[in-house]
């Protein structure tokens, strides 16, 4: 596939044709121009999929988690998409993307679609571009779309900003505290899955995680909802099933309250700040030779104020609108 | 926005039964250190899932490392499911142990490089940057 325009996209990624998916998920990452049309139509053609966001400190078994589960929603029949973030090197901006390897028997099955993201400096753990190719998703069909994001830390949980349902994954060995409670995204959790169950030293960490649940730290937020603590081995295939189960049990939950409205109003807010932010940066960026510096020579004079100077600035980024 | 654009996505993927990836793993980490982004996806794979996995990562290049002498069908195969997916866009490139004389055949294939074991990473970097400029928007 060569140059196609993004709009003519479109009807493909609708029609869940795999390499138009791909390209116009290439097309949101790169952030140009020519592809916004296509995206907004894209945005129209949304809202039917189950965004489910999976979060953990690396190494805690998320990738090999949600190869197992994916195979087992596929079971059901449901379209199941992976987007799989990790952080690019701050040194380069590359970055090495390997939560596929984990997830390599799921490569033959038409039904499942995994895309792997570098965060590329966004912070929060969530890539710039990663909602937009959520939307490329939805709009193509899928009914679940898990997002895999690495957890280190309560300012590194976009996540929840992100997806209708949040799963926290801890893993036995990895220290002696549970390392969703150090990091402070505990409460983040709609459901919590102890991983690596097939280990010996899993039931510590099963415990502690139960204790810290019946002192009645129900933070989902949904008083409908209590948050299961779900021990999983994909090694054993232990527990999936069950996930399966609770993600669906969530969804459910959801629908029959307000949450889900106020999930998704939460999610729309937070995309159009986002996005507000980024258009702010570029339009820096592209004044910064112009307007920028001769403003900037102000503040250095002191004949006006970084107050001032950012109103300034902003109503001659309107006037240009 | 286009802060993003012009990042250059490769996959990297062992063929084949040879059980270890210490040099397509340095191979990784010098083009991530050059701003690429490397899908790594490990060892044993099929032709079948590199090039499914290429499709669905919307790589610009497909890097193959192959050290057990079956470059002759898989490199091949990778070319044909590519066409048939119209997905020949995807630079195919190769690597590991594999003789002169069968590297010009590849080539004739449709094997854009070849990097033999002893190629300094920055070569590859280059070779990769160059491919990609070669190609063209896309
Ligand atoms: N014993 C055991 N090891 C597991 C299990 N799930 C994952 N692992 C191992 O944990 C390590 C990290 O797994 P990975 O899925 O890459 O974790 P991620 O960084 O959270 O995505 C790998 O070595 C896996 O083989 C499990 O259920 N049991
Ligand atoms: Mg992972």
């Amino acid at each position: 596939m060569r140059n196609v325009p993004s709009l003519e996209l479109v009807d493909r990624v609708a029609a869940g044709d795999i390499g138009a998916i791909a390209r116009m998920i290439t097309r949101a990452e790169s952030g140009q121009e020519e592809c916004r049309p296509a995206l907004a139509e894209i945005y129209r053609r949304t809202g039917r999929a189950h965004i489910v966001g999976i979060t953990g400190v690396p190494g805690s078994g998320k990738s090999t988690l949600m190869g197992k589960l994916t195979a087992t929603i596929r079971t059901t029949g449901r379209k199941v998409a992976v987007v799989a973030i990790d952080p690019s090197s701050p040194f380069s901006g590359g970055a090495i993307l390997g939560d596929r390897i984990r997830m390599n028997e799921l490569a033959g099955d038409k039904g499942i679609f995994i895309r792997s993201m570098a965060t590329r400096g966004s912070l929060g753990g969530l890539a710039r571009a990663t909602l937009d190719a959520v939307d490329v998703l939805d709009a193509a069909g899928f009914d679940l779309i898990l997002i895999e994001t690495v957890g280190v830390g309560q300012d590194e949980v976009d996540i929840v900003q992100a997806a209708h349902t949040t799963i926290v994954v801890s893993a036995p060995g990895l220290g002696d505290d549970i390392q969703a409670i150090k990091a402070g995204i505990l409460e983040i959790a709609d459901i919590h899955v102890v991983s690596k169950c097939d280990r010996p030293d899993s039931n510590k960490t099963i415990v502690d995680l139960k204790g810290m649940m019946t002192l009645g730290l129900n933070f989902s937020g949904n008083s409908n909802w209590r948050v299961p603590v779900i021990a999983t081995s994909a090694l054993k295939l232990e527990g999936i099933a069950e996930l399966v189960e609770a993600i669906g049990q969530h969804r459910k939950a959801l629908e029959s309250s307000d949450e889900l409205d106020a999930r998704r109003k939460r999610i729309a807010e937070r995309r159009m700040l986002k996005t507000a932010e980024e258009i702010l940066r570029d339009e820096f960026e592209k004044h910064r030779d112009g307007k920028v510096s001769a403003l900037v020579s102000q503040m250095l004079a002191h004949k006006t104020n970084p107050y001032s100077a950012a109103q300034d600035l902003l109503a001659e980024i309107r006037m240009e609108k | 926005m286009s802060k993003n654009s012009g990042i250059i996505r490769i996959l990297i993927a062992k063929v084949g039964l040879d059980g270890h990836d210490r040099g397509v793993k340095v191979v990784a980490r010098a083009l991530r250190d050059a701003g690429m982004d490397v899908i790594y996806t490990g060892l044993h794979r099929t032709p079948e899932e590199v090039v499914r996995a290429a499709i669905q990562e919307d790589v610009d290049i497909i890097g193959v490392s192959i050290l057990s002498g079956a470059h002759m069908t898989v490199f091949p195969r990778i070319l044909e499911l590519l066409k048939e997916s119209e997905a020949e866009d995807i630079i195919v490139t190769g690597g590991g142990v594999i003789p002169d004389d069968e590297v010009d055949d590849l080539k004739k294939l449709g094997v854009k490089e070849v990097m033999l074991q002893d190629t300094p990473p920055q070569n590859i970097i280059d070779s990769m940057q160059r491919l990609v400029t070669e190609r063209g928007p896309r």
